[in-house]
């Protein structure tokens, strides 16, 4: 039997939003059978994967605390997706916008100053923005694609924060760890609870999500890039400047991507390391897929990625399963999400007998 | 073959005859998910018979004939051809039958000579110096001229049609299928092609023919076959039925008429275009050349031409899409916009009308709310850079309510209406935007004959109410009907004005085909 590909005459909106569940489910499916035959009980295993982490108070603000860079990022990258703007390299971003508010964390003559905090989100926004501009500079004037110089922007980033954290910016007192001195206390974000690391970062993360459902959903330039993103020819005839639409994309994106940086060096981390983010960046390109693009959906998805972070953790420890499996969920997980996707607007069909004569 | 002759004689009456028919369809249907393409579809062609498939666009044409070439299966039904059933249909079993097709529009590659197009659907030995000999013998008996060795790109619409039909007479078809071939043509181009079809028919080849044309199709037809939503509406011998017979059966009810009152003109251009040359910057573009363009308050404007000969350039310099370095070059109201996009444009009271409705006119996933503010949002719709989501909803609601939307609502997706229903929306939110200047590039295209009549009227009328309008069209019946003036483009040149009045459909023929009346030499090479 032979299947043809067909386009579906009406695509379901119902299948649309339950796409990403099917894609969950797949997932779970496709992992219990690895478990299996890794020669772990799946039920065990999934439930030492998503339930564990949660059932404590811990769990749930170690959830929280890497859910808010995953959904902060992902809002950003999504107002860019929209316009068919690809920023690919927001872990280039985070890493720029960790190290700028980190040398104003350390280097600001007033340690104990009140505006040392508020200084160093600006510089964090500021070093992502910067960033992003130059792949968007390179697009708006030269036509470059956004898509490699950001991402190759993100090597010379890691690059950069490597140089610093093993030379100029080494702790002195560090027994030559690749880090910084740790940041003073003025500027780091305060803790709810101290038996806890969840700060209060993730407030930013929360006004991020309302002003991109805001942008998205009723301002004026928010329509103009989606009109850009899905029919460029309709936004030219409206006299819509996509230049206007790639500016916007990187430099919003490259912004939260840097404030999602800032937020590690003065939360969790409280200096500048060599590992500032476990792919943050990357992994939140999947968050605001599996969101759909959208302020609600990004916040479930940046959950979901954030739980698959912990349940990796979670099995390296009780089960001794490598932490790889993080990646192969991520992976799994777009996988599948991207052919229910592609499911959505096409269908398979049997094809019709070739004939005797075969088709020229 | 003598028995060819025989059938020649007796012509007038072949469906009379008792002779095998060259091709029969019994019941064919054919389904598509939403839609019947085709609904019981029997019909059949004799010998040397020339046979119109008439309908509307959408009624089940091109699926028929695609059908009977075997590029797509019927779902149900049988196809006989000379007495024999075929069993698995295919091209290739259609070519080993001796049935041709000259599609609508054409598969040919640019970048090479037509000789090579030829070769790759000719079988047998590659020699392409013995194949030129053929092609050139070909075209000469059938009154088709054609220099193998010209490359395609260079060649008008037209030739390259001729190229089409050449390379379909190399395998000496049986049965013929032409969809739409005077679309792409001149009326005098036209009149060549007959010739060349009657020659073709009184050697035996039959010959199918898709139009929806009616006077095409008397002139040139012995039978016909109507069809309208899928479905046979009816038969008829063309000759001998009215234009009126036989628009009732193609639309279901009479034509309806447009009328075109005087009006007064303004006294200066509202737009205007001084000696615009622009050389194409990619090689399979045209180059404009020294256009001169004025169009008054208070007439509509035609600009005719066959499609490709300069009209998609000179639109998108004239709606801003494209920039004009010469700012003054084209003025709006009296003002140089040259250098101002789109956007200034439509501030200075411009509207403009895509002949590409899904992708340019309107977002296609987006709704009608939505895509009524992609040029409505001037009218209030966006305040402190926030969208008035009421107001567009209304503006939408309005648009749908005048002109006749036929659409669950403006929370519809724009790609989820028919192309007829998509352009009377888009030609309504560009007229209710009250431009002092309205360009729009084929207005009716795959509009139905009702809609098409309904939009010609709103054209018309905005221009009564003082407005300049400006229409590119193919169509030159459709300009004839709502002009005032006219102008024709050819290869990138913009001939002098018209009035519709002085002027008639020989004259500008001879100016589409590049034609003016100090040189009519060389008449062959141009359409």
């Amino acid at each position: 039997m032979r299947f043809q590909i067909d386009r579906r005459a009406e695509p379901s909106s119902f299948m649309r939003f339950a796409a990403p569940v099917y894609a969950t489910f797949s997932t779970l499916v496709v992992s219990s059978i690895m478990f299996a035959l890794l020669g772990h009980n799946p039920a065990d295993t999934l439930f030492a994967f998503f339930i564990t982490p949660l059932m404590t108070i811990n769990g749930i603000s170690e959830w929280l605390l890497k859910a808010s860079p995953l959904i902060l990022i992902g809002c950003g990258l999504a107002i860019g997706f929209r316009a068919n703007v690809w920023n690919i390299g927001a872990e280039g971003q985070l890493v720029i916008g960790a190290v700028c508010a980190s040398g104003v964390g350390l280097f600001y003559p007033a340690p104990e100053s009140a505006l040392l905090l508020p200084l160093m989100v600006i510089a964090g926004m500021a070093g992502g923005m910067v960033w992003a501009a130059i792949p968007a500079f390179l697009r708006a004037r030269m036509n470059t694609n956004e898509i490699l110089v950001t991402l190759m922007m993100t090597y010379i980033a890691t690059l950069l924060l490597s140089l610093l954290v093993h030379g100029p910016w080494r702790d002195p007192d560090g027994y030559n760890y690749p880090q910084t001195a740790l940041l003073p206390d003025a500027a780091m974000f305060e803790l709810f609870d101290p038996m806890y690391r969840l700060n209060t970062s993730i407030l930013i993360t929360v006004v991020a999500v309302f002003a991109m459902w805001f942008f998205t959903e009723r301002s004026f330039f928010g329509y103009k890039m989606s009109v850009g993103g899905a029919a460029p020819l309709a936004a030219r005839y409206a006299g819509f400047k996509q230049s206007g639409s790639i500016w916007m994309g990187l430099l919003i994106s490259g912004g939260l991507a840097g404030i999602a940086g800032m937020a590690e060096a003065a939360g969790p981390l409280g200096q500048l390391s060599a590992q500032i983010s476990p792919g943050y960046g990357f992994a939140a390109i999947i968050v605001a897929f599996i969101g759909r693009l959208h302020a609600v959906g990004i916040v479930l998805g940046g959950l979901l990625l954030s739980l698959l972070y912990l349940g990796g953790e979670s099995v390296q420890l009780s089960l001794g399963l490598p932490s790889a499996l993080t990646s192969i969920f991520q992976g799994m997980l777009l996988f599948f999400l991207l052919a229910s996707d592609f499911l959505i607007f096409y269908r398979f069909t049997p094809s019709p007998k070739p004939t005797k004569g075969g088709v020229t | 073959m003598p028995s060819f002759r025989e059938i020649q004689e007796e012509l007038p009456n072949v469906l009379e005859t008792n002779m095998t028919p060259r091709l029969e369809l019994r019941h064919i249907c054919k389904r598509y998910p939403g839609v019947i393409a085709n609904d019981d579809v029997s019909l059949s062609i004799m010998p040397g018979e020339i046979h119109a498939v008439l309908g509307e666009n959408g009624a089940g044409k091109s699926t028929l004939m695609k059908i009977i070439y075997g590029a797509i299966r019927a779902d149900e039904g049988e196809m006989v051809f000379d007495g024999n059933p075929i069993a698995s249909h295919g091209p290739s079993v259609s070519r080993a039958l001796g049935i041709e097709m000259v599609y609508q529009h054409f598969a040919l590659f640019e970048s090479v000579s037509v000789v090579e197009n030829i070769a790759l659907s000719v079988s047998g030995k590659f020699d392409l110096t013995a194949l030129a000999n053929r092609v050139r013998d070909v075209s000469k008996k059938y009154g088709l001229p054609i220099d193998p060795h010209r490359f395609v790109y260079n060649l008008s619409v037209g030739e390259r049609q001729r190229v089409e039909i050449v390379r379909c007479l190399m395998q000496k078809p049986k049965l013929l299928i032409l969809d739409e071939p005077t679309s792409v043509l001149t009326p005098q181009a036209v009149i060549k092609l007959f010739e060349t079809l009657r020659q073709l028919a009184a050697e035996g080849c039959s010959i199918l023919y898709i139009s929806h044309k009616l006077d095409e199709v008397q002139v040139l037809c012995d039978s016909a076959t109507v069809l309208r939503n899928g479905l046979i509406t009816g038969t008829a011998k063309p000759k001998q039925s009215t234009p009126i017979e036989l628009a009732r059966m193609m639309v279901g009810a009479d034509l309806p008429e447009t009328h075109l009152d005087p009006s007064t003109t303004s006294d200066t251009p509202f737009l205007n275009v001084n000696h615009l040359t622009a050389p194409s910057d990619n090689p399979f573009g045209i180059s404009l050349n020294d256009v001169l363009l004025s169009v008054f308050g208070g007439e509509v404007v035609g600009i005719a031409g066959v499609s490709g000969n300069g009209q998609a350039e000179l639109i998108s310099f004239l709606s801003g899409e494209v920039l004009f370095k010469g700012a003054d070059t084209i003025t709006l109201g009296g003002k140089d916009v040259g250098q101002l996009d789109a956007g200034y444009r439509r501030e200075q009271g411009l509207a403009f009308v895509p002949e590409e409705r899904l992708g340019r006119g309107a977002v296609p996933p987006h709704h009608l709310s939505d895509n009524a503010m992609l040029t409505g949002h001037r009218l209030g719709m966006v305040k402190n850079w926030m969208i008035q989501r009421g107001k567009a909803n209304d503006f939408a609601a309005q648009i749908i309510r005048k002109f006749n939307v036929k659409t669950t609502g403006y929370e519809s997706a724009a790609n989820s209406l028919s192309g007829g229903n998509l352009q009377k929306f888009i030609v309504g939110r560009e007229i209710e935007l009250g431009p002092k200047v309205l360009i729009i590039s084929q207005p009716t295209w795959g509009v139905d004959v009702g809609a098409a009549a309904f939009i010609r009227q709103a054209l018309i009328d905005l221009s009564r109410t003082g407005a300049a309008v400006l229409i590119i069209s193919e169509e030159l019946d459709e300009l004839f009907e709502v002009c005032d003036r006219l102008y024709v483009i050819c290869q990138g040149q913009l001939s002098k004005s018209l009035d519709r009045k002085n002027t008639n459909v020989e004259e500008v023929g001879l100016l589409m085909t590049g034609l003016n009346n100090n040189s009519n030499s060389d008449n062959s090479k141009a359409f």
